[in-house]
C-alpha cells in the first residue's frame, strides 16, 4: 500500500492540477442510497436555507444576552479610566491611581462557549473603548518574559492594525528584552503621536481620549500560575501612572479564586469589581425559545430527541455551542432521511412546492404512518380519491400542511400558557422550565398524566392576586401573537380579567353574609364545643355555597383545561407531522455521546452482536471457542487478576483454540502449534494497543492488567 | 487427553455464570480449569499461610476462614477466586445494560444469604455491592503478592518469534467469519458519502470500535479523495510528531520552503494561510489519532485547532480503551468529531508491526547489518579495538551493575593488545565510532568515563560469529 513504510509517517497526495475536475458539489453527496428521490438537491438547499436562518438568528440572540453584560463592562472601563485622566492632585485619588481598575468577569463552567463571548468582548470594546485590546491565554505565559513578549507583540499588532498604515513608520523594537518600562515608553510615544487623529477618526465619545487605556483580557484566568500573575501585577502596578492599564479576568469557577491565587499583598494592588454573565441554562432557554418554540422555523424536533440533546447539555458539558451543533446534526439527518422533508419550509413555499411533486414522492406521503390513520377516518369515497389520484392527494396535503401549521402556532401559544400557569406552582408538578413542559406535552396527552391533574388541583387552590398576574402574563402572551386564530381565547382572557377586578367590590357583601353564621356558638363544655364544630364544618361542606372568587376560579382553571384539551395535542395525532418533526434520537446519541468503550466492550465480549453467525450465538456471559482470537483472549484475561501470567495465558489460550479446531480434524502438528502461539501473539499484542494489558516488569514473563470489573 | 481439552474449553467458559445452587460441583469445575496452571503455587501459598499467620490481616482471613468449613484449602481459593470474577462480570452487564436492573435486584437476592429479606432496599443493596466491589479491588491491588505461577516462557520451546516468522505463521491462518466481516465493512462503506456531506458541513468524524479501520480509510480516501488535496498519517508509526505533519503541511501542501522558529509560530502560519485563502482545502486522515506519540496534550491542541479551520477536514479513528480521555471540552469543541462506530474485527497487523510488542523478538536484522557495513571501512587496528570493547561487554553481561568499560582500562588493555600506541589515537578512533553512534560514552559517579555499545548482546555475539567465520 502507498501508505505504508518504516522510514516515514506523513502522506500527502496532491491530485494532478491539469486533470483535476471542478470539485463535485456538495449536493452530491447528500444523496442517500436507501432513498431513491430526486429531491436531493432541493432538500439540500432547504436545509442550508434553514440553517443559515437558525444560525443568525441564535447569532442575534448571543449578543442580545451580552449585551446588558458589555454596557456594564464599557462603562467600567470608561468611569475607571476617566480618573486616570483627571489626575487630580487629590492624594485620595492617587492612593486610587495606584490600583489597577480590574474586571472579574464570570462566565460559567461552560469554558468552550467563552471563546465566543470574548471574541465578541474584543470588538465591542475595540469599537467603543480603546484600540488597545490584549488578550492572552494561561499556556502561551508559562513566565513573566513570555507574558511581556506576548503582550507586546499583540499590543504592537493590533496598534498597527487598528491605525492602518500610518504608524509602521514608529519603529518596533526587535528582539530588545521586553520590560514593562520599554512598554509604557513606547505606550507614550506611539499615544502621543496619535492620539489627536483619533478623535477625528473616530467621532464616539470615549476615544477623545488623549491616551486611552490598555485593556489585558486574561482568558480563564485559573490556569494562569500563581507567580506569574502576581509578579505581573506588582510590576505593573508601579507604571500604572504612565501605562492606564485595566485588567479583565475570565473566570469559569467562582470569584473567590482571585483571593486564592493571589495573595493579599497583591489583590490590594487591584480594584476589582464583578460581573456576572447570564447563566447557560437560562442562555439554552431562551435558544430554545427561539428556535423551536416558535412556528418560525418550519423544523421541529420529537420528544426524544430533544431530550438527547438537552441531557447532553446538563449532564455532560453546559455548552450552548455543542447544543447548536446537535440541532444542526438533527437538521441535517433530518433533511437526509426523510424525503418528505422537501415540504419542510415556510407554508406558501411548501405549497409550490407540492404542486410539484413527483409520483414517487406522492408515494411517499401515501406511505406516511400518519397520512394512513387520516385516511382510515374519512369517508369510502375520500378514500379511494386519495391513493389514487395524485391531485387529490396534492390538494388534500396543502390542506392538511396548512392545518400543521396552524396547529403550531396555537400550540405554541397555549404553551406558553399552561406554563405561565403551572411554573409558579409549589414542587413544580409539571417542570420549572417550559422545555420540561414542552416535552411532557410532545410525548403523549398531557392532561392524562398524573402531573397534569395534581396541577390542576393546586391551580384551584391559588390565591387571587397570583391568578390575577398570571392570566395578565396569558393575555400579553395571547396578545403579542400576530395571528388571530386565537382571538376569541384572547377575549375570554380579558374578561376574565375585569371579572376579577370588580370581584373587590361584591367581595364586601360577601363577608358580611359569612360574618352572620359565626353567631351560632354560645358557652358550652368543650365536648359540646367540638361536637358543634364538626356538624358545622359537616354542614358547610355539603351545602356551602361557593364564593363568587371560587367560582370565577373554576371557571379560570376548567377554561384552560379545555384550551389544553383543544389545542395540545401530542404532534403524533397530526397527519404528515413525519415532515417537520426529526425523530431519529437514537443517532443523535450515537454520533454525539458516544460510548466507545461499550461498543469495545461488547464487539468482545459478544461477537455475535456484530457478526451475526449463529455458531456465535451463545448464552449471556458466555463466549463460544471458535470466537475471534481477540475475544477468546480477551475472556480469559479477565478471568486474572492484577498480573497476567503469559505461559498460562498462551496455554489456556492453545487449549480452548485446538478445542475448536478439533471438531475438523484430529491431528495436531507441532506447525499446528506455531500457528496457534503465532495467533496468541497477535491477540495479545492487540489487546496492548487497545489498552488492556501492559507489559510489567514486576515478574518475569508476566502483563499487567489494566481494567478492572470490566468496562 | 484431547476428548479433556474439549471439555475444559467448554466448561471453563461457562463456569462463572453457574448457578450457585451446587458448590461442590463448581468447585471441581474451577480446580479442574485452574488447576492445570496455577494449583501447584496456589497450594503452596495458601498452606504456608495457614501455619505462619498467627494474626492474618482481614483480608486474607477471610479467605481462610472459608476453607475450613469445607474440604481442602486449595479449591476453595479458586473458587472463591472465580467468584470475585462473577461480581465483576454481572456490574458491567449492569454498565452496559441498565434494562437489566430488576433481573440483577432478582439474581442478587438469590445470592445474599437467606437472612437478608427480599424486601432489602435496592439502593442498599447496590451500595453493599458497591463497596464489595471497593473491596475487591484494594484486595487485588494492594497486596504485593499477586498469586500467578512462576513459569516463563523460557522453559517454553517456542519462546519469542521476530516478526517476520510470525507474520508468516499467520498468513497461513484462514480468517474465520470472512463473510460476516466483509458485510461489516459493506455497511461502513456505504456511510463514505454521507462522511463526505458531514465533512464539508464543518464536522470532523472521528471512528471508533474493534478492529483495525487502516484499510476502511485507505478504501474511503482512494473512492471519495481521489480529486482533493489530502494527507495521510499513521499515527502508529513510532517516529510521528506534530512537527512532522505540520512540516509536511507546510512544505508539501503549501509549497512553502521558509523554517519557522517553533511549532507554534508553524501552526499560526498555517492557520493564517487558510483563512486567507479559502479555496484551499484539506483532508487530513489520522490513523490512530490515540497514539503514544500524538497523544501528548500540545500534540491533540495544535491538531485541534487545525481541525476547527473550516476548510481543513479531518478523519480519524482510535482504538485505545481510554482515548476519548484526552481530550477536555474545549479539545472536544475544537474537534467538533462526529462519532462513528465501525467495527470491523480486522487484525491490526499494520497497527502492531512497528511495535516492540511482548513476545516478538527483535530481530536486530538492522543493527547488525549497519554495524558490519562501518567496521568493514575502517582499518584492521580500528575493528581490533571494537572487538575488544564486544568482547568485553559480553563477557559482562549478565552483571546488571555493568556501565560500560573504563577509558583508562580500555586505553590499557588496547596497548597490550598493540592495537595503540598513544590515548590520544585511541581517543581519535572513539570519535569515529561515536560519531557512527557505534558508542555511547557516559560519566559515571566517580568522573571517570564509560564506554558502551548500545547494541543487545544478542546482535553482539551474532557479529562476532559473522567476524570470525570470515577471518
Amino acid at each position: 500500500m502507498a501508505t505504508s513504510s518504516v522510514s516515514k509517517g506523513c502522506f500527502v497526495f496532491k491530485p494532478d492540477f491539469k486533470k483535476r475536475k471542478i470539485s463535485v458539489p456538495i449536493e452530491d453527496y447528500f444523496k442517500n442510497e436507501k432513498l431513491e428521490s430526486e429531491d436531493s438537491k432541493l432538500r439540500f438547499e432547504t436545509y442550508h436555507l434553514l440553517w443559515q436562518r437558525m444560525k443568525s438568528e441564535t447569532e442575534q440572540l448571543q449578543e442580545e444576552l451580552n449585551k446588558n453584560l458589555f454596557d456594564s463592562l464599557i462603562d467600567f472601563l470608561q468611569k475607571s479610566h476617566s480618573d486616570f485622566q483627571k489626575n487630580s492632585g487629590n492624594w485620595g485619588c492617587q492612593m486610587k491611581l495606584r490600583e489597577i481598575p480590574t474586571a472579574a468577569l464570570i462566565l460559567g463552567v461552560n469554558v468552550t462557549d467563552h471563546d465566543l463571548i470574548f471574541r465578541s468582548l474584543t470588538e465591542t470594546l475595540q469599537n467603543n473603548v480603546t484600540p488597545y485590546i490584549v488578550s492572552l491565554q494561561a499556556k502561551d505565559c508559562p513566565d513573566v518574559k513570555h507574558f511581556l513578549q506576548k503582550l507586546t507583540s499583540q499590543l504592537m499588532d493590533c496598534c498597527v492594525d487598528g491605525k492602518s498604515k500610518e504608524v509602521k513608520s514608529v519603529k518596533t523594537p526587535k528582539k530588545t528584552n521586553y520590560s514593562m518600562d520599554s512598554l509604557s515608553s513606547w505606550y507614550m510615544t506611539v499615544a502621543q503621536a496619535t492620539g489627536p487623529k483619533m478623535t477625528i477618526k473616530k467621532r464616539t465619545t470615549s476615544s477623545q481620549w488623549q491616551f486611552p487605556p490598555v485593556v489585558i483580557i486574561l482568558k480563564n484566568m485559573e490556569s494562569f500560575s500563581t507567580k506569574v500573575l502576581q509578579d505581573f501585577i506588582i510590576i505593573s502596578s508601579q507604571h500604572r501612572h504612565e501605562f492606564p492599564l485595566i485588567l479583565i479576568f475570565g473566570i469559569a469557577t467562582s470569584p473567590v479564586i482571585i483571593h486564592r491565587l493571589l495573595p493579599h499583598a497583591v489583590s490590594s494592588l487591584l480594584c476589582i469589581e464583578l460581573f456576572q454573565s447570564l447563566s447557560c441554562k437560562e442562555h439554552l432557554a431562551v435558544i430554545l425559545d427561539q428556535l423551536l418554540l416558535t412556528a418560525q422555523f418550519p423544523f421541529k424536533i420529537s420528544k426524544k430527541a430533544l431530550q438527547v440533546l438537552t441531557n447532553i447539555f446538563l449532564y455532560h458539558d453546559f455548552s450552548i455551542q455543542n447544543f447548536i451543533k446537535g440541532l444542526k446534526l438533527s437538521l441535517l439527518e433530518h433533511f437526509y432521511l426523510q424525503p418528505l422533508s422537501v415540504l419542510c419550509c415556510d407554508l406558501p413555499e411548501a405549497k409550490k412546492r407540492i404542486k410539484f411533486l413527483s409520483v414517487n414522492q406522492c408515494e411517499n406521503i401515501r406511505r406516511l404512518p400518519s397520512f394512513r390513520r387520516y385516511v382510515e377516518k374519512q369517508a369510502s369515497g375520500k378514500q379511494v380519491a386519495l391513493l389514487t389520484y395524485d391531485t387529490v392527494l396534492k390538494e388534500e396535503t396543502q390542506l392538511l400542511l396548512e392545518d400543521l401549521h396552524v396547529y403550531h402556532m396555537n400550540y405554541f401559544l397555549v404553551l406558553r400558557c399552561l406554563h405561565n400557569f403551572t411554573s409558579c406552582l409549589p414542587k413544580y408538578p409539571l417542570g420549572r422550565q417550559i422545555r420540561e413542559l414542552y416535552c411532557t406535552c410532545l410525548e403523549n396527552n398531557v392532561w392524562d398524566s398524573e402531573e397534569y391533574a395534581s396541577a390542576l388541583q393546586l391551580l384551584r387552590m391559588l390565591a387571587k392576586d397570583e391568578l390575577m398576574s398570571i392570566l395578565q402574563k396569558c393575555f400579553e402572551v395571547l396578545h403579542s401573537s400576530t395571528t388571530k386564530q386565537l382571538g376569541s381565547t384572547t377575549q375570554k382572557v380579558k374578561d376574565f380579567l375585569t371579572q376579577f377586578q370588580n370581584l373587590d367590590a361584591d367581595s364586601k357583601e360577601e363577608e358580611d353574609a359569612c360574618g352572620s353564621q359565626s353567631k351560632g356558638l354560645q358557652k358550652t363544655d368543650l365536648y359540646h364545643l367540638q361536637k358543634s364544630l364538626l356538624e358545622m364544618k359537616e354542614l358547610r361542606r355539603t351545602t356551602k355555597k361557593q364564593t363568587k372568587f371560587e367560582m370565577l376560579r373554576e371557571n379560570v382553571v376548567n377554561f384552560m383545561d379545555n384550551l389544553v384539551r383543544s389545542y395540545l395535542l401530542p404532534p403524533e395525532s397530526q397527519p404528515l407531522h413525519e415532515v417537520v418533526y426529526f425523530s431519529a434520537a437514537h443517532t443523535l446519541r450515537e454520533h454525539l455521546n458516544a460510548a466507545p468503550r461499550i461498543a469495545l466492550h461488547t464487539a468482545l465480549n459478544n461477537p455475535y452482536y456484530y457478526l451475526k453467525n449463529e455458531a456465535l450465538k451463545s448464552e449471556e456471559g458466555c463466549i463460544p471457542n471458535i470466537a475471534p482470537d481477540i475475544c477468546i483472549a480477551y475472556k480469559l484475561h479477565l478471568e486474572c487478576s492484577r498480573l497476567i501470567n503469559l505461559v498460562d495465558w498462551s496455554e489456556a489460550f492453545a487449549t480452548v483454540v485446538t478445542a475448536a479446531e478439533k471438531d475438523a480434524n484430529s491431528t495436531i502438528s507441532e506447525e499446528m502449534n506455531e500457528i496457534i502461539h503465532a495467533r496468541f501473539i497477535r491477540a495479545v499484542s492487540e489487546l496492548e494497543l487497545l489498552g488492556f494489558i501492559k507489559p510489567t516488569k514486576q515478574k518475569t514473563d508476566h502483563v499487567a492488567r489494566l481494567t478492572w470489573g470490566g468496562c | 487427553m484431547a476428548k479433556l481439552a474439549l471439555e475444559l474449553a467448554k466448561t471453563s467458559r461457562k463456569v462463572p455464570f453457574d448457578s450457585k445452587a451446587d458448590p461442590e460441583i463448581k468447585k471441581n469445575v474451577t480446580q479442574k480449569s485452574k488447576g492445570h496452571s496455577t494449583s501447584e503455587k496456589v497450594q503452596l501459598e495458601n498452606n504456608n499461610k495457614t501455619e505462619f499467620l498467627s494474626a492474618p490481616p482481614r483480608s486474607l482471613r477471610k479467605r481462610i476462614i472459608v476453607p475450613t468449613s469445607h474440604c481442602d484449602s486449595e479449591s476453595e481459593y479458586s473458587a472463591s477466586n472465580s467468584e470475585d470474577d462473577k461480581e465483576v462480570a454481572r456490574d458491567d452487564e449492569d454498565d452496559t445494560e441498565a434494562v437489566g436492573l430488576s433481573q440483577k435486584s432478582r439474581v442478587q437476592s438469590r445470592v445474599l444469604p437467606a437472612s437478608v429479606s427480599k424486601r432489602t432496599p435496592l439502593k442498599k443493596m447496590k451500595r453493599d455491592k458497591a463497596s464489595d466491589l471497593v473491596e475487591e479491588y484494594f484486595e487485588a491491588h494492594s497486596s504485593s503478592k499477586v498469586l500467578t505461577s512462576d513459569r516463563t516462557l523460557q522453559k517454553l520451546k517456542r519462546a519469542k518469534l521476530d516478526q517476520k516468522t510470525l507474520r508468516n505463521l499467520l498468513s497461513k491462518v484462514s480468517p474465520s467469519f470472512s463473510a460476516e466481516i466483509e458485510q461489516l465493512n459493506q455497511q461502513h462503506e456505504k456511510l463514505f458519502h454521507k462522511w463526505m456531506l458531514q465533512l464539508h458541513l464543518g464536522f470532523n468524524i472521528v471512528l471508533y470500535g474493534l478492529g483495525s479501520k487502516r484499510d476502511l480509510l485507505e478504501k474511503f480516501r482512494a473512492t471519495m479523495l481521489e480529486d482533493s488535496i489530502h494527507v495521510v498519517i499513521n499515527g502508529f508509526f513510532p517516529g510521528i510528531t506534530v512537527k512532522s505533519i505540520l512540516n509536511s503541511i507546510t512544505e508539501d501542501v503549501l509549497n512553502h520552503m521558509g523554517t519557522f522558529q517553533s511549532v507554534l509560530d508553524q501552526r499560526d502560519w498555517i492557520i493564517n494561510k487558510f483563512k486567507e485563502d479559502s479555496s484551499l482545502e484539506l483532508f487530513l486522515l489520522i490513523h490512530n489519532l490515540d497514539s503514544q506519540m500524538l497523544r501528548g496534550d500540545n500534540s491533540q491542541q495544535i491538531l485541534g485547532q487545525l481541525s476547527s479551520l473550516c476548510n481543513v477536514h479531518l478523519l480519524a479513528s482510535i482504538d485505545h480503551l481510554h482515548a476519548p480521555l484526552m481530550w477536555d471540552h474545549a479539545k472536544q469543541s475544537l474537534y467538533n468529531w462526529l462519532w462513528y462506530e465501525t467495527t470491523t474485527y480486522s487484525p491490526y497487523t499494520e497497527e502492531t508491526s512497528y511495535e516492540n510488542s511482548l513476545l516478538v523478538k527483535q530481530s536486530g536484522s538492522l543493527p547488525l547489518s549497519s554495524l558490519i557495513h562501518v567496521l568493514r571501512s575502517l582499518t584492521p587496528n580500528a575493528r581490533g579495538i571494537f572487538r575488544l570493547l564486544i568482547k568485553f561487554q559480553l563477557d559482562n553481561q549478565d552483571s546488571p551493575s555493568y556501565i560500560g568499560l573504563s577509558f583508562q582500562d580500555f586505553y590499557q588493555q588496547c596497548r597490550e593488545a598493540f592495537l595503540v600506541n598513544s590515548d590520544l589515537t585511541l581517543r581519535a578512533q572513539l570519535t569515529e565510532f561515536r560519531d557512527h553512534k557505534l558508542i555511547k560514552t557516559k560519566k559515571g559517579t566517580d568522573g571517570v568515563e564509560y564506554l558502551l555499545i548500545p547494541v543487545d548482546s544478542g546482535t553482539l555475539a551474532d557479529f562476532l560469529e559473522k567476524e570470525e567465520e570470515e577471518a
